[in-house]
């Protein structure tokens, strides 16, 4: 293995958030949880609370109060095991070491039952959902079943319509609720989106699903080409790359689009000139930073987040593309550029300055970087010689590199989840591209799309 | 002695003359011969014509086929008609050539008459003989320029398929052309945008070098959104860089 192996671990946050816990006791507890590794530990993992024993939560089936809520309750229960044993950062207890009774309210609550093995439990969430009309009340509880006299870590009550979809989302939100306790108040991601290309309609458009693949849908209806969506840091749009008419002539030509979230439709944006592509917001949404050859050869330009003041940011004999602004101090651009003969992996201020070419241990293609929350690590693909395109994290401050996938078809275009945690990219492994998402170390991969090709995915901030 | 001669002789000519002015006259009628025996007579043969208005027709045409026939009993046209009148006609729209009979029988026996029509397929709309248009010139006189792998450059196929397009654009100097720009599949899709960019300006760059004015070219990058072909190997990847050269609408 040509890999860097490293202690390096991004703890730190967890532990010092701690005096904003709960209780003493979970205090304690969590402490525990998130020590510091014994000293052999040897092991690079990307995010946060990894390589310490994970606590060991279980999710009881959520008690329906009548016959109508009681498959409510299921799909309830299910949503949330999935997001938790998703979210990396716990232990999930299968649902066969369960004792047989469920408890749907405090009272009911027999810890022993929960802490003894086989289910071994730490940590229990339950709950109960009614739906009386047309009216859903989820009532649900997290609970430190090994220390029986503390009250719940959480209690939660939802309401809202009756309905699957509204089921989902609330179930969301209490496991993000549970994710972050346990994570030290890092989000969770289950009720994030993810923006994506497809190509189901016939034509390329954007798309939108939730973070686990689930309800699909069609954002834009453009009918020509649609390409490298990006949420805005609020969330509220999307910029892409559409073919539309630049400011003068009749032929399509790659331009830069903005989608309303909250309309769902296009906001007005200027046209440039020549060919205009690949958005991205700096993280305070005050600009964009894109593609252009509106004054030649494709270099990066800044606008304002209207598309104003266009400004030039690179200069060079070959074409830069693929910004990302390194998120946690917006300072920072990872850009790729062909100018040394092929394209290559390259770092800037956001004003141009300090253009680094970031070497690699070995030659080949470098392209879309993406730059991690806590701006401390780049994603990328990497096609080394007599090699498909592979995913790698590099530690900008240690270059130290980490490969995520390996021999599954072409790997490309990273976007990381707003946790840190999660890495969601567009693979071949299948035969056809498709859009899958894994936790940043590159393991528990899942596929979310199957319909089409799929490509491009970007993973809402929030 | 001599005047009973003189008589004699007189009354000789007056003889002929009265016969001869007899013989002049009518003929005395004779009686009609005898009939000839009563013979059995053998019954008369039949006949029949055919007649069609036009014998080289188009498919879809029709004709007029017209008969006549004497001695007949029966009168069968064929094929497709069947058994007629002695006398009378129809029309008829044989799909190809086809040759018509008509049969008359009667007591004397059978006859027949044919007559051949021949059909022939329309002929093409319009007989190609017309001047080549504008994109049929275009067409054949526009050359697109390839690339290598990961280049812009323009190589030296590159260098005379473009001068012969060059020489085009000259001779139509109202022509106004866009220049796309292609690659193959094995970049990143943003990377080969900003490759196919720079494919097109090299090449409306040539063009302008030749002459061209650069307000007759627009550019377009289509990355490796739009390939001329699909497969997985150079001969296709090849294909797929190039910047291609349209007509403006």
């Amino acid at each position: 293995m040509g890999m860097i192996r490293t202690s390096q671990r991004f703890s730190t946050k967890s532990v010092r958030c701690l005096p904003l816990c709960l209780s003493v006791f979970l205090c304690g507890f969590l402490s525990l949880l998130f020590a510091p590794p014994a000293a052999s530990q040897d092991w690079f993992r990307t995010g946060t609370g990894l390589g310490v024993s994970k606590a060991r939560v279980a999710v009881a089936d959520f008690a329906g109060k009548s016959p109508s809520a009681q498959p409510l309750g299921i799909e309830f229960s299910d949503v949330v095991r999935s997001d938790l044993d998703f979210s990396g950062i716990l232990e999930l207890v299968s649902k066969s070491y369960y004792p047989l009774q469920s408890p749907s309210a405090p009272a009911e609550l027999d810890t022993k039952a929960w802490t003894d093995a086989p289910a071994s439990a730490q940590l229990l969430a339950f709950g109960n959902l009614s739906a009386s009309g047309n009216s859903l009340e989820i009532q649900a509880w997290l609970n430190d079943v090994r220390n029986a006299s503390l009250p719940p870590v959480i209690g939660k009550v939802y309401r809202g319509e009756v309905n699957d979809a509204q089921v989902r989302i609330f179930a969301h939100q209490f496991a993000d609720e549970i994710i972050s306790k346990l994570s030290g108040g890092l989000p969770g991601i289950a009720s994030t989106q993810i923006a994506f290309v497809s190509n189901r309609s016939g034509n390329k458009e954007i798309w939108a699903m939730d973070y686990d693949g689930e309800n699909q849908h069609q954002l834009t209806q453009l009918h020509t080409i649609a390409l490298t969506p990006r949420w805005s840091p609020d969330a509220t749009r999307i910029a892409f790359t559409c073919y539309a008419p630049p400011g003068s002539g009749s032929v399509l030509t790659a331009q830069i689009c903005i989608q309303s979230m909250l309309t769902n439709h296009l906001i007005s944006w200027p046209r440039f000139h020549g060919t205009n592509a690949s958005p991205a917001w700096s993280p305070d949404g005050s600009q964009l930073m894109f593609m252009s050859s509106m004054y030649g050869s494709p270099e990066l330009f800044v606008t304002d987040a209207s598309g104003g003041h266009p400004k030039r940011i690179t200069y060079s004999t070959g074409a830069s593309t693929s910004p990302s602004w390194n998120p946690k101090t917006g300072q920072q651009v990872a850009f790729v550029s062909d100018r040394g003969g092929i394209p290559q992996l390259y770092t800037m201020n956001a004003d141009g300055s300090s253009q680094t070419k970031v070497d690699l241990p070995d030659m080949g293609y470098v392209i879309d970087p993406a730059w991690s929350p806590n701006g401390q690590l780049l994603a990328f693909s990497w096609r080394r010689p007599n090699g498909n395109y592979d995913l790698y994290v590099m530690e900008i401050a240690t270059r130290q590199l980490v490969e995520l996938t390996r021999d599954a078809g072409r790997n490309e275009r990273p976007s990381w989840a707003p946790d840190g945690r999660h890495l969601v990219f567009e693979s071949t492994r299948t035969g056809t591209r498709q859009i899958w998402s894994m936790l940043a170390d590159g393991t528990a991969a899942r596929q979310l799309t199957k319909q089409g090709q799929n490509e491009s995915p970007n993973w809402s901030p929030k | 002695m001599r005047t009973r001669t003189y008589t004699k002789a007189l009354f000789g000519t007056l003889l002929v003359v009265v016969a001869l002015v007899a013989a002049c006259k009518k003929p005395a009628p004779q009686a009609p011969p005898p009939p000839p025996p009563p013979a059995v007579a053998p019954p008369a043969r039949p006949t029949v014509t055919l007649q069609s208005s036009s014998t080289f027709i188009q498919k879809g045409e029709s004709v007029t086929l017209t008969w006549s026939s004497t001695n007949a009993t029966t009168l069968s046209l064929s094929p497709g008609v069947g058994n007629v009148s002695p006398e009378g006609s129809t029309r008829v729209t044989p799909p190809d050539s086809t040759t018509y009979t008509i049969t008359a029988t009667g007591p004397g026996g059978t006859a027949d008459s044919s007559v051949h029509i021949s059909v022939t397929a329309p002929p093409p709309p319009a007989p190609v003989t017309h001047e080549p248009s504008l994109q049929e010139l275009f067409d054949k006189e526009v050359k697109d320029a390839f690339f290598d792998f990961d280049k812009a450059d323009i190589r030296a196929d590159a260098r005379d398929a473009l001068s012969q397009t060059g020489q085009f654009l000259r001779s139509y100097p109202q022509l106004k052309v866009v220049i796309e720009g292609h690659c193959d599949e094995r970049g990143s899709t943003e990377y080969n945008l900003a490759l196919g960019d720079r494919r097109a300006a090299s090449a409306k760059q040539f063009l302008v070098s030749l002459g061209i004015p650069a307000d007759r070219m627009e550019t377009v990058s289509y990355g490796k959104e739009r390939p001329f072909c699909s497969a997985s190997t150079e001969e296709c990847w090849q294909q797929n860089r190039r910047a291609h050269i349209i007509m403006a609408k």
